[in-house]
């Protein structure tokens, strides 16, 4: 029993010199804790670009992540809720369980979009906290980051001054590239689209474009032959210019849609690794921007 | 409208306005339903060949939870859950018959801050044996378990007692827990006793290979005892059907392997699951041989066992498709001089069968399924049986496990 002991502790030693042993849930918030931590992290992604991230399984290696995590970095606003309750509580891990300091939540840093006034399954898969894609919107980093520094100086207050040098280095830094990114997409402002599913309103929020139909019938459900003609028939009447889907969904609705109505079917790195250009934070808006501009030529 | 019901009365007027109250406040997930109120609507069609009132051949002395034939509606479940205070969290499960009458399917109170990777779990819950036993029959996938499942577990374990489990802080998950409780359900027998008429120990270790695979390998160990338990129509060797009564240890080791694929690891598009589960156990104490003519009691042992083993594959969004094989081994039982002329000891027959399903699923929170199954688990009464069956989620509804 004791050698048991001893080489538990052993491997407890060996595994991390790193101070945060963090998980995030996406990978756009562990681009983000990069940013800020550095070498004081060591970070794990759940889940992957080419993932949906409401459909992921309580997978045994997630837990045993979550179980040695002292800060788990997740979007919230029930976007995890199919698997995040059961890994946070099978991992036993009493310091990241929801409400504690070490479970922190993006979505409640930034002002909500599509907060549905009446909570309906008959609407589809709706989350009541309001649309969980705040990522595809540049300017929510911004005060992620902030809260998410105030986190991890809280937790590991000895690296207070280089979280602080960290978090406003990044700040300038996505000042400058917000100010570029508008001005490159300067000419999206009030262009049409169609959006497979129900995940951009804050990009569209964002650069000005005009959602004019889903091929989503409702939140969640695929799309269906009859209901695509009927996107078809709307399209006649309001005309647009690309239809937009994220890496990680079927392309085949979107492409039906685009061959029918000649428009560009554009696919979007959704976060960080969803594309070859979105290798960090930066390339994501990069090459997302670049994408919107070349479906809209 | 809701302002005006609610100012009918001022009793009313009240209680509108602590709902309102709640409503307004309702700014998180697990608020919006607190606590989380969940309910499974489900039904089946089923057509059979044969009464299935016949239990597998060598296994008559073991429960037949069997099938419905024709419209039937299934148990309606009525989940609750909800953290209690920031150191406990309650979920029950109410199985509604349809004949009337609520069973406590779990009931059961689980800490959420023990830290160091200990769960400790009291009350009614599904023990942590197998893979499959934790799993309410809305996530089963096929409309009915295994044989091995329903000859050694009558489906499933449901235990009174105590569980606490350990997570390992390594990279790799593994995870070891035990549990004694009442021993209420098959095989054991509930008594009126002081302790522990059962315990359950089992190790899980899992992971990942690479971002597209992952899997679960477990193993586990039952005992308890059974106490004048009665079966009846036992066939024996003379030909008739009798009522036998058994005391004795029971004691179980089993094993799962759980493999899943998926593209790109989205499961939404299209994954595969494998599964396969082994059970093996041994009995050993005294029967007693027809108890209403012949009655007579001298020592009796047996070991069964049984595996199947299912793969089931979501070819595209909404759409799948699973096959399964059931194999059961009634065993070779050694009984004592006394009965040697009486009790069937060596049956020479293994039940089996193989299943066949497809299951389309409108949303997550809606399934039907379709089921084919060729049962060979009576000897000489091949059967093919055919079900129909639906699945509704309505409110709260949880999160699944692996």
């Amino acid at each position: 029993m004791k050698k048991i002991l001893f080489s538990l502790s052993l491997l407890l030693m060996s595994g991390n010199v790193a101070a945060l042993n963090i998980f995030a849930c996406e990978p756009e918030w562990a681009a983000l804790t990069q940013q800020l931590a550095g070498g004081k992290a060591d970070i794990y992604t759940a889940t992957a670009a080419l993932q949906d991230p409401h459909r992921i399984e309580a997978r045994p290696s997630l837990i045993a992540k979550a179980r040695r995590a002292d800060l788990v970095v997740c979007t919230g606003a029930e976007l995890e809720m199919a698997w995040l309750p059961v890994v946070l509580r099978e991992s036993g891990n009493s310091k990241v369980q929801p409400g504690g300091d070490g479970y922190f939540e993006a979505a409640s840093a930034v002002r909500m979009l599509e907060v549905p006034t009446r909570l309906d399954r008959g609407d589809g898969d709706v989350h009541t906290q309001g649309n969980p894609h705040i990522q595809t919107d540049a300017r929510n980093f911004l005060p992620v980051a902030a809260a998410l520094a105030q986190r991890l100086m809280q937790l590991d207050p000895s690296n207070k001054a280089e979280y602080q040098q960290r978090l406003a280095a990044f700040e300038q830094q996505w000042r400058a590239a917000l100010t570029r990114w508008e001005q490159q997409a300067a000419p999206l402002k009030g262009v049409a689209v169609v959006v497979q599913h129900r995940g951009f309103p804050y990009l569209s929020n964002w650069l000005g474009l005009q959602e004019v139909a889903t091929l989503e019938p409702k939140p969640g459900l695929e799309p269906s032959a009859g209901w695509l003609s009927q996107v078809q028939d709307t399209l006649r009447q309001h005309p647009a210019k690309m239809v937009l889907r994220a890496a990680y969904q079927d392309g085949r609705p979107s492409e039906w849609i685009a061959q029918r109505a000649h428009i560009a079917a554009v696919e979007l790195p959704y976060t960080v690794g969803g594309s070859d250009g979105a290798r960090d934070l930066f390339g994501l808006f990069d090459d997302t921007i670049a994408r919107l501009l070349k479906g809209v030529q | 409208m809701f302002k005006r019901i609610c100012s009918n009365a001022a009793i009313a007027v009240l209680l509108c306005h602590s709902i309102q109250a709640a409503a307004a406040d309702s700014g998180n997930a697990d608020n919006a339903f607190n606590p989380a109120f969940s309910l499974i609507l489900s039904g089946s069609y089923g057509n059979l060949q044969r009464d299935p009132a016949i239990p597998a051949t060598g296994f008559a002395m073991n429960p037949n939870p069997g099938h419905e034939q024709g419209f039937n509606l299934g148990e309606s479940e009525m989940g609750i859950s909800a953290n209690i205070d920031p150191q406990f969290r309650g979920a029950a499960t109410l199985a509604l018959d349809p004949a009337g009458g609520v069973s406590v399917e779990n009931a059961f109170v689980q800490t959420t801050s023990l830290g160091d990777g200990l769960n400790l779990k009291f009350g009614r819950y599904f023990s942590g044996l197998g893979y499959l036993n934790e799993q309410h029959a809305h996530a089963w996938d096929f409309t009915d378990q295994p044989l091995v499942y329903a000859v050694l577990w009558e489906n499933q374990l449901a235990e009174d007692g105590v569980q606490l489990k350990w997570l390992a802080p390594t990279e790799m998950f593994f995870e070891i827990g035990g549990e004694v409780g009442k021993g209420r359900g098959f095989p054991g027998t509930e008594r009126a006793k002081n302790g522990s008429g059962a315990g359950v120990i089992f190790a899980h270790i899992g992971d990942d290979i690479g971002i597209e695979q992952s899997w679960r390998a477990g193993a586990s160990l039952h005992r308890t005892r059974r106490v004048d338990a009665e079966s009846t129509d036992v066939p024996d060797l003379g030909g008739n059907a009798v009522t036998n009564l058994f005391s004795g240890d029971s004691q179980t080791v089993g094993l799962d392997l759980v493999w899943k694929y998926a593209p790109n690891g989205n499961i939404k598009d299209r994954y595969l699951k494998v599964q396969t589960e082994y059970f093996r156990r041994k009995e050993s104490g005294e029967l007693t041989y027809d108890t209403a003519l012949a009655s007579v009691t001298d020592s009796y042992s047996v070991t069964q066992s049984g595996w199947y083993v299912q793969g089931v594959y979501q070819f595209m969004p909404r759409w799948r498709s699973g096959l399964r094989y059931d194999r059961l081994d009634p065993g070779v039982a050694r009984i004592g001089a006394a009965n040697a002329g009486n009790v069937i000891a060596d049956y020479a027959y293994n039940p089996t069968r193989t299943t066949w399903m497809l299951d389309y699923s409108a949303s997550e929170f809606s399934r039907f399924r379709l089921q084919l199954a060729h049962d060979n688990s009576r000897q000489g009464l091949a059967d093919n049986q055919l079900f129909v069956q639906y699945i509704m989620s309505l409110g709260a509804h949880g999160a699944h496990t692996y």
